[in-house]
């Protein structure tokens, strides 16, 4: 006979169970693991491509997987310069400046991942806590809370970002310079973010208000169930009430609304550079790339598609990704 | 569904017109309407209180000058308000003699009480006008403006009766009647402003120009105006020379979006767009190359240099700067408009030589760079190249920024800002570099000259230069206007060596025209008199 | 209830009211001014122009002018860059906005709803795959995508569509459809997410026991709870879509609002963008408000807030 007294469950908390769900929904795990190799390809791999910002306008527009000569005059110590011919080779073409497209795309992949990342990790932060609190604290706290998301939805927030912009960036070039000169920083990559940083801050700012009016409708309805109240009545601190119970049964709008921010955090970058805000040239972005292509669909559509290729797909792998985590963080299907 | 409902009575005539074969374009020009891109919402109507090139091309339809543009012939004067006029023997003084003809829109013939008025009007300092300088050749036009004159009686303008203008100048004027062509110097309706201002000559929002209280002397009189849709035009039938007339109105659309304006006119909306943007002018030039014009436009393209800053206070630093760019490779591969390389500031036209003063020279340049003490690279600075995101400014700054980096070996930073932040940063003098460019507005070189005065509010550089200053002074004092020209090359000679704006390429107006629309010709300020345009259909 | 709708109403003007502050005190702080322009203008000229529109005096004394002229006389004021006042500018171009913005709204729930349903009832296969990732079509294809997509495929190809302009209702078509298939695609993702949230509750299993037809537990049971985080989502939506939107517009040539958000804040105009703010900060309270009561009567649970 089996000896049953030695078997128990292990008790698993409420993350490790949603992990093992997860690892069981195949489309997410493909997603997930779709989303590393795009990490890993705009951070790691891109430094193998060549410089996006390489010009060559003698190559515009040249064909998927061509290659082309760049003869350079370069410059030796002893001021003469000799000729340097290297060969380049372009797997998706070039652009209309005859720069390595896949090399653009891919450092382009660095801000849009960026931006998406920090601007909804920023915007998913406040958003979720400011939401709630209000929820939670109900009555007058509440109305002030929401009247003050009221206001803040109806300012122009364009005005802000070139106030933002302005303010910062001079600020932020100097710590750059500063950490590159005494830190040992990488000077270009530190630069290029000094340059980005206000326009995440600005993204952020702007798309926590949603979601704290998405998170404030579940919190006050879910305050009146049974089990909430529960956790009310044994004087449980709101604190933990709030974090270890109800905020958990929030996540699942709270992260669908999350995978539709960040796209929309990447073209909304796109839509600011339009007006000469947004990222600084020469560098790109996944949202400039489209949008610079959008205006050659007539004549150059690879410009568009390839682009919008990454840019789409990274979005679907990020959607079924955030589905996954919905269902796995769904409380009731703890229950089997 | 109430929305199914609202739209079925017009889908019924939509399907209907789809039946019709005709565009918007075709069943206009059966109607004789003009339909023309106009880039964006003017500010004004009225002359007085305006400076764009669109708003230009509106009151150009409404109004009339003394003079008006030849419709195909660069410099030539025809008669507008005036039918003759004559100079004295230093052009100092200039006698018009306005048709008795010439009436308003209402009836109301044009005088001379009504030139006297506008001058007066634009000179009036509580105005506001932006744009009056255009005015002070004017002998004692600027000390009126500026107050130093009271008595308007004492500024060179006279009136000796009802159809004579006498107008004194403050030196030798001989392009004078090119300078009455341009809008600053057209009349306004004594008799309608007055009329909405209170009696007040320098009220600004009277409403005078709103549709219902216009009147206007030109060939075409204002019909309807909707914000952001359109600005409707119609023959004015008082016009005197209305028999030449031969449209029976204009609209003008405000379409912002360059890419907008030309699908709509190759989806049949549109006769003539204001621009084409680079990315379909090589697919223009391919598939409609009857409707595509690529056009000569007096205009300057350049980078100015802030010679305050360190190192751009070095003439050798802007030069290596000015000799490093390659113009050709920029015109053909970035704004592809067929734009000329310039090697000077003003554009080579009429008599006028302009003198070969930069080029692309990749070998001098890194050598000029080497003198002026940055042998090492690493040692130049961290400079900006300000942009604003207008147009293809964001293409042109990395066209710069790449061949800085390839022939000089320094990397210059781009600072892309939004238009007005721009255009703040490049009058405070708080860039080093900005990309910028200038529209002649006559066609003489001092449009291109006169801004480069110390403190002009047009040089945003802080370079001056006395005897560059000196000499366009003294070429108002010649009378010859042979010798005048060689003066003034003379003056551009000095600003050519001391390079305060690294001079790019000359512009183009590339736009599409369909080939019904007859009477446009190329003129080199793209002015085109309306009146002389028509439409015959195929 | 009245009580309830009374105090949001005086805490809508209270809303108001900040708003107005903050954004003039931020429109200040803007590098240049309203004269700052491409041709210089002279300082005399500069001069009289601040002068003519009380731009010289000190920014607190112009921010108290102009609420006493806005609260004494209903005045806006009068653009410098349009050379209008700024209440006829936006009469103008109101309706515009109001119409696109209708029926941008339109296809969103038309698309969005019915497919976050279906995609929710048929979780995990091919029609949820499928119904997702053309949804998702509306946030990755931006409208500046969109609308010269449909311009040159639909609008050049077929004579009833034209590639821009607003004369005749049919105008109204495509750039609906550009700006509203982002909002769809948001409220079917919403409306899944919600609509799932509600179907996993164990009354649903209890009501599938009885037998009770899936329809029915859709429509009567489900949906008003499901669509909780979709109304809480159109309430500021709404309110964007008819505030105008100057991609579309520009694109498509809609003479609406939005362009004048824009177009304001880069020639910095301060009156017409703070009639503009006035404008969009109305609508968001308004709408606010009726989103949070629609919520309330969808789930009784939130009535507690009210």
């Amino acid at each position: 006979m089996a000896d049953t007294s030695t078997v128990t469950e292990k008790g698993t908390s409420l993350w490790r169970d949603a992990w093992l769900r997860l690892r069981k929904n195949k489309v997410a795990v493909v997603s997930g693991v779709f989303l590393i190799v795009m990490f890993l390809l705009c951070f790691v791999a891109a430094w193998f491509t060549g410089d996006p910002n390489e010009q060559d306008l003698a190559n515009k527009f040249a064909a998927v997987g061509s290659s082309s000569e760049n003869i350079q005059q370069v410059r030796q110590d002893d001021g003469s310069s000799i000729k340097e011919t290297r060969t380049l080779l372009h797997l998706l073409g070039t652009d209309q400046m005859g720069r390595d497209l896949l090399s653009r795309i891919l450092f382009g992949g660095q801000v849009s991942l960026l931006v998406g990342l920090i601007a909804t990790s920023v915007a998913f932060v406040i958003g979720i806590s400011y939401g709630a609190i209000s929820g939670y604290a109900g009555g007058r706290a509440d109305a002030i809370m929401m009247r003050a998301v009221d206001t803040l939805y109806a300012i122009p927030f364009l005005v802000l970002v070139i106030l933002l912009q302005e303010v910062l960036s001079g600020s932020t070039s100097e710590v750059a310079t500063w950490l590159v000169k005494h830190w040992k920083f990488p000077d270009e990559t530190t630069h290029r973010l000094a340059n980005i940083l206000p326009l995440f801050l600005a993204i952020g700012a702007l798309g926590w208000l949603t979601l704290a009016r998405i998170t404030r409708s579940q919190i006050l309805s879910l305050k009146q169930q049974e089990f909430a109240q529960a956790a009310i009545s044994l004087g449980l601190s709101p604190s933990r009430i709030l974090f270890r119970h109800l905020i958990p049964n929030t996540l699942g709008p709270a992260i669908v609304y999350v995978t539709l921010t960040i796209p929309s955090f990447i073209m909304y970058e796109a839509t600011l550079s339009f007006l000469g805000l947004g990222i600084k040239a020469p560098d790109s972005s996944w949202g400039v790339l489209i949008k610079d292509g959008a205006n050659y669909m007539e004549t150059q559509p690879m410009l568009l598609i390839l682009p919008a290729l990454f840019f789409t797909t990274t979005l679907f792998a990020l959607n079924f990704l955030g589905d996954g985590l919905r269902d796995a963080l769904d409380p009731k299907a703890a229950k089997d | 569904m109430r929305v199914l409902r609202r739209l079925l009575p017009s889908l019924i005539p939509a399907l209907l017109l789809s039946c019709d074969d005709r565009t918007a374009a075709d069943r206009a020009v059966e109607d004789r309407i003009l339909i023309v891109g106009n880039s964006s919402e003017p500010k004004g109507l009225d002359c007085h209180l305006v400076t764009g090139v669109l708003e230009s091309n509106l009151i150009r339809a409404l109004f009339e000058g003394l003079c008006t543009e030849h419709q195909s012939l660069d410099g030539q004067a025809l008669p507008g308000a005036a039918e003759s006029w004559e100079a004295n023997e230093d052009f100092t003084v200039w006698t018009f003699k306005l048709g008795p003809d010439r009436k308003w829109s209402d009836g109301v013939p044009v005088t001379a009480e009504d030139f006297l008025f506008s001058y007066q009007r634009i000179l009036t300092k509580t105005l506001g006008s932006e744009y009056n300088e255009m005015l002070f050749y004017i002998r004692n036009a600027e000390e009126f403006y500026k107050g130093e004159i009271t008595d308007f009686s004492e500024v060179g303008i006279r009136a000796p009766d009802d159809y004579t203008l006498e107008i004194s100048l403050r030196g030798s004027i001989p392009f004078l009647p090119e300078i009455t062509k341009h809008y600053t110097w057209y009349p306004v309706p004594r008799h309608v402003v007055m009329k909405h201002s209170n009696g007040k000559i320098d009220a600004p929002f009277s409403g005078w120009t709103k549709p219902g209280n216009i009147v206007s002397n030109g060939p075409f009189a204002l019909k309807s105006w909707r914000i952001n849709d359109h600005i409707a035009v119609e023959k004015n039938p008082h016009y005197w020379d209305r028999d030449k007339v031969q449209l029976n109105g204009i609209r003008f659309l405000p379409v912002v979006n360059s890419y907008t304006e030309s699908r709509m006119f190759f989806d049949g909306l549109m006769h003539i767009t204001y621009i084409v943007p680079p990315e379909f002018i090589p697919y223009a030039r391919k598939n409609y190359p009857d409707q595509f014009r690529s056009e000569l436009y007096l205009g300057t393209k350049f980078v100015r240099c802030n010679v305050t800053r360190k190192p751009l206070d070095d003439i050798r630093v802007r030069k290596a700067l000015g000799m490093a760019i390659d113009r050709q490779s920029l015109i053909e591969n970035v704004t592809k408009g067929g734009q000329e390389p310039a090697y000077g500031m003003v554009p080579p036209f009429g008599n006028y030589k302009t003198g070969r003063a930069i080029g692309f020279d990749p070998v001098q340049a890194a050598r000029l760079l080497d003198e002026a003490g940055f042998q090492n690279r690493i040692d130049f600075p961290r400079i900006t190249l300000l942009t604003a995101d207008r147009d293809v400014s964001k293409a042109m700054a990395e066209a710069y920024q790449g061949m800085w980096k390839k022939h000089l070996g320094i990397h210059i930073e781009i600072a892309q800002k939004e238009w007005t932040s721009y255009l703040n940063a490049m009058t405070n003098l708080d860039y080093d570099l900005a990309d910028s460019g200038w529209i002649g507005d006559y066609l003489d070189p001092t449009t291109f000259l006169d801004m480069w005065i110390k403190d002009g509010g047009n040089n945003r550089t802080g370079w001056a230069n006395g005897e560059f200053e000196e000499i366009l002074k003294q070429s108002e004092h010649e009378r010859d206007p042979a010798r005048r020209l060689l003066v003034l090359q003379e003056a551009e000679k000095i600003l050519m060596e001391e390079l305060p704006a690294i001079t790019i390429y000359w512009y183009t107006t590339n736009y599409l025209i369909d080939p019904r629309v007859k009477g446009w010709n190329p003129l080199l300020l793209n002015n085109h008199p309306w009146k002389w345009v028509s439409l015959e259909p195929n | 209830m009245i009580g309830f709708i009374f105090r949001r109403v005086l805490q809508g003007l209270l809303v108001l009211f900040v708003l107005y502050t903050l954004s003039f005190f931020l429109i200040k702080a803007l590098p240049g001014d309203a004269f700052t322009t491409e041709k210089a203008m002279s300082p005399e000229a500069k001069e009289e122009q601040m002068k003519r529109f009380g731009l010289d005096k000190p920014w607190v004394i112009q921010y108290g002018l102009r609420l006493q002229r806005l609260l004494l006389q209903q005045d806006l004021g009068i653009s410098p860059k349009k050379n209008r006042k700024v209440s006829l500018i936006l009469q103008q171009s109101f309706p515009a906005s109001v119409v696109l913005g209708l029926n941008a709204f339109l296809v969103a729930c038309v698309i969005g709803i019915p497919l976050g349903i279906f995609s929710a009832v048929r979780k995990n296969t091919w029609v949820d795959y499928a119904s997702m990732g053309f949804a998702m079509i509306g946030i990755c294809v931006a409208a500046f995508i969109i609308g010269p997509l449909l311009q040159t495929q639909v609008a050049m190809r077929l004579p009833a569509f034209k590639v821009a302009g607003w004369d005749n209702p049919v105008d109204w078509i495509l750039p609906a459809i550009t700006l509203g298939l982002a909002p769809a695609a948001y409220l079917a993702r919403l409306t899944r997410g919600g609509m799932l949230e509600v179907l996993g509750q164990d009354f649903v299993r209890t009501a599938q026991a009885k037998g009770v037809p899936p329809l029915t537990i859709i429509t009567r049971h489900t949906l008003r709870g499901g669509l909780i985080p979709s109304v809480a989502y159109l309430g500021p939506a709404f309110a964007y879509l008819i505030s105008g939107s100057f991609v579309v517009e520009t694109i498509f040539q809609v003479p609406g609002m939005g362009r004048h958000f824009i177009d304001a804040t880069i020639d910095r105009d301060e009156d017409l963008l703070l009639g503009c703010v006035l404008y969009y900060g109305f609508l968001i309270v308004i709408l606010n408000l009726v989103s949070d009561i629609i919520q309330a009567s969808l789930n009784p649970r939130l009535r507690e807030s009210l």
